[in-house]
């Protein structure tokens, strides 16, 4: 900081100085709440409840962040439609697959094939509409500049939002509830709700999965060697783009994934339920950083644990009412705090010059 | 690339520019000062001599009125149904002074945003005589300043945030013949200590001005009838996780929670205080913004047993059972949501008095001044409505608010008091 001031260099100087505010303010909030009992008085099995609740937000966001960072690695685009694959793949596994197996008594009978059927459904819809996507609206357009993808991106969002409401309507469609996933476990001394703990097995069980499958298997390779350099990996013998439509795919069937877990938390499902959670997963995969699997996990589990754990521990405590209105404005302080001072995210490398 | 982008953003600025003046330059240019009376049948020309402006409705042509209302979207149920109840109006109505009545319906998306495009849209229509909207409040925020500013009037049906009719923010242009929430928000806590008998309540709202108002008035009410907020609490209205602020809700103990939020996010209230355990017996209550089929269904279950406040639809008149059931037969569906009498009302309002202030010419052409207009509604006293008897005060108030507490009870509301 000294040299800073010495070099009079000011603008270093001021976010230094906004760093050092916000970190004070996290801290004094903290403390006020922890050590001098501001605002309600949680125990600490409520506290653990906070941080299961954020968990199992912040692998939805996992899941969906994934589809961000495998797109920017291979393309280096933002697929800002991937909040629609998300949405399509659930709304129309909902419609034709969730609703009637509730209604005829199967899903209760047979959870397991039941839900099979509806992950196969959602994620097998969101790839189609993902692969759709990438080949009408993004291949044409891969060698024109970087800004053009992104307004298509933007268009290609408009268009499927919109065809998913003329085909399912705009009210909200209620998920079917599950019996077996009715109550709650109770896990050292903590009760977890059962939806909870099974979002969070199946999203890590994911995330795990899919990092072995880019680095251990051949197409995983052949994705790698796309990211690094596509007229090299041409040269190799490499499909690039098979390689691309399939990691479009892959990304868009952890999304439908993701898809069919928030219906199972949430339980309702709507047109335009792709928006927010795509900007949070965009959100969550820079801050991870952009391009990086793990980062991408790391970023969106991070993101769901300071939501819920944020407004009750440092903003209640800074004496700020309505703070769980506030999380957006955490989550997104977060992203300006990350890309001002660690621009390559988390665990993400620094980019270089034909990348960034 | 650099210079693309610079080209982009120009034309983009640019485009906004003319967006943002293309609606401010719409008012029809015939304020000649002459000797006037208000004639009709008379054979001499037609002078508008009306201090904002006057619309001109040509022989055979149509009186145009606008709707802003929510007509897409997960809350469409709220703002179709009071669409239904405007058109009708105008069928009951029938012509007036010889022209037939045309809608022009406009989405206001039931947020600032949607509230702004649609009056933006509607006074750039120099045509338009009056509008019925919004149905959020939300919305009702920016339209009615655009809306009054351009010297058009409005009436909504729906909107019941205090703040719209208060005597510091009140638009010149701004009516409606919805419920004020101060009522509102009363009758839910009356009820919650005086039926329920309970002592301790948490409010949530999203931010909205409805919602904020609402929770706010019940705080204050529910406070002045001796009892005591442990929660006042806010929630984005877009949020999926709201188990956190449920938890920081349960951890204050309360007895009974107030929500007056939209539907998705009442759905996803309902649904997990069902589920927690330390809510458990806790009373739930919302407030008119969800009382509709579509709240319904998307909660299920965890709805039953659920309070609702809204305005009492036992209007024992002939002209609501005439209203029902023209709705049934023209749209096939018993009524969608709780203010298709107050946009019958309020439709009825303003086409009675075009009725009164227009000019007639000796060919049939009309001249309706916008200031006359305004002056005729909010001068309203004594009307026999649907929704009651409807007298309208300074600030654009004009209900005879009725409030009902329903409880869901087999997945339908049922109004159990007053």
């Amino acid at each position: 900081m000294l040299k800073q001031i010495r070099d009079g260099d000011w603008i270093s100087l001021v976010l230094w100085l906004f760093r050092a505010v916000v970190i004070l303010l996290v801290l004094y909030g903290t403390v006020a709440k922890l050590f001098f009992g501001v605002g309600n008085a949680y125990s600490g099995r409520d506290w653990a409840n906070f941080f299961i609740s954020g968990l199992s937000q912040g692998s939805l966001y996992a899941l969906i962040a994934l589809g961000y960072t495998l797109v920017y690695g291979v393309l280096f685009m933002i697929n800002f439609a991937h909040g629609e694959f998300f949405m399509s793949g659930t709304l129309t596994a909902t419609v034709f697959v969730a609703l009637p197996l509730s209604a005829s008594g199967f899903l209760d009978r047979t959870p397991i094939i039941g839900m099979m059927l509806i992950l196969i459904t959602a994620m097998s819809v969101s790839m189609g509409v993902a692969l759709l996507t990438e080949r009408v609206a993004y291949r044409p357009l891969r060698r024109a500049p970087r800004l053009v993808p992104l307004i298509t991106a933007i268009g290609a969002s408009f268009f499927w939002q919109y065809y998913f409401r003329g085909l399912f309507g705009s009210s909200l469609i209620p998920f079917p509830e599950l019996q077996v996933l009715q109550g709650r476990y109770t896990i050292l001394g903590v009760e977890i709700l059962k939806t909870r703990a099974v979002v969070i097995v199946a999203s890590l069980i994911m995330l795990v999965g899919l990092y072995f499958f880019v680095m251990r298997t051949k197409t995983g390779k052949a994705i790698r060697a796309v990211a690094e350099d596509k007229d090299v990996a041409a040269l190799m013998g490499i499909d690039v783009d098979r390689t691309i439509a399939i990691t479009f795919a892959t990304g868009a069937a952890m999304a439908g994934a993701a898809g069919v877990l928030y219906g199972l938390v949430f339980r309702q499902v709507v047109f335009s339920m792709g928006f927010v959670p795509g900007i949070k997963a965009f959100t969550a995969a820079v801050l991870g950083g952009i391009g990086s699997i793990p980062g991408a996990a790391l970023g969106g589990l991070f993101l769901g644990i300071f939501e819920a754990i944020g407004p009750p521990l440092f903003l209640e405590g800074l004496g700020i009412p309505g703070g769980h209105q506030l999380k957006d404005v955490i989550a997104f302080t977060m992203l300006v705090l990350v890309l001002i001072f660690r621009p390559q995210g988390i665990i993400g490398e620094r980019l270089a010059e034909k990348k960034a | 690339m650099k210079r693309t982008i610079l080209l982009v953003t120009l034309a983009l600025i640019l485009i906004l520019a003319l967006s943002a003046c293309g609606s401010g330059t719409s008012e029809p240019a015939a304020t000649d000062q002459g000797s006037q009376s208000p004639a009709t049948d008379s054979s001499a020309p037609l002078v508008c001599n009306d201090p904002l402006s006057c619309v001109e409705v040509a022989p055979g042509d149509p009186i145009v009125i606008a709707s802003a209302l929510v007509i897409t979207g997960p809350n469409e149920q709220l703002g179709l149904d009071s669409q239904y109840g405007v058109e009708i109006a105008i069928d009951f109505y029938g012509p007036v002074l010889g022209h037939p009545v045309q809608l022009q319906a406009e989405d206001d998306g039931c947020s600032a945003e949607g509230g702004q495009t649609a009056a933006q849209k509607i006074v750039s229509n120099p045509q338009i005589v009056g509008v019925i909207g919004t149905s959020c409040s939300g919305a009702g925020v920016p339209a009615s300043r655009i809306i009054s500013d351009a010297g058009y009037v409005m009436i909504s049906p729906s909107n019941t945030a205090p703040v719209l009719t208060d005597e510091a923010t009140h638009q010149a242009g701004y009516l409606r013949t919805a419920h004020n929430d101060k009522v509102q928000g009363r009758a839910m806590a009356e009820y919650a200590i005086q039926v329920l008998g309970v002592k301790k309540a948490a409010a949530i709202h999203d931010g909205d001005p409805y919602t904020e108002g609402l929770a706010s008035v019940f705080r204050d009410s529910f406070i002045e009838l001796g009892g005591e907020i442990v929660a006042f609490e806010g929630e984005s209205a877009d949020a999926t996780n709201v188990e956190p602020l449920l938890r920081t809700v349960a951890a204050a103990g309360p007895e009974f929670i107030y929500y007056p939020v939209f539907i998705p996010l009442g759905s996803l209230i309902t649904k997990t205080a069902r589920e927690l355990p330390g809510l458990q017996g806790v009373y739930l209550a919302a407030a008119d913004g969800v009382q509709s089929p579509d709240f319904l269904s998307a909660a299920g279950s965890a709805a039953e047993g659920m309070f609702v406040s809204g305005p009492d639809l036992g209007f024992a008149n002939e002209t609501y059972d005439r209203l029902v059931e023209a709705y049934r037969n023209k749209y096939g569906t018993a009524p969608l949501s709780v203010f298709h009498a107050h946009a019958f009302d309020a439709t009825t309002l303003l086409l009675r008095a075009v009725e009164q202030v227009a000019q007639k010419g000796a060919d049939g052409t009309l001249l309706i001044g916008r200031q006359a207009l305004r002056d005729a509604l909010f001068a309203t006293s004594g009307y026999q409505g649907v929704t009651g008897t409807l007298t309208c005060n300074q600030f654009g108030d004009c209900a005879d608010p009725k409030i009902a507490v329903s409880i869901v009870e087999n997945g339908a509301f049922k109004a159990i008091w007053p």
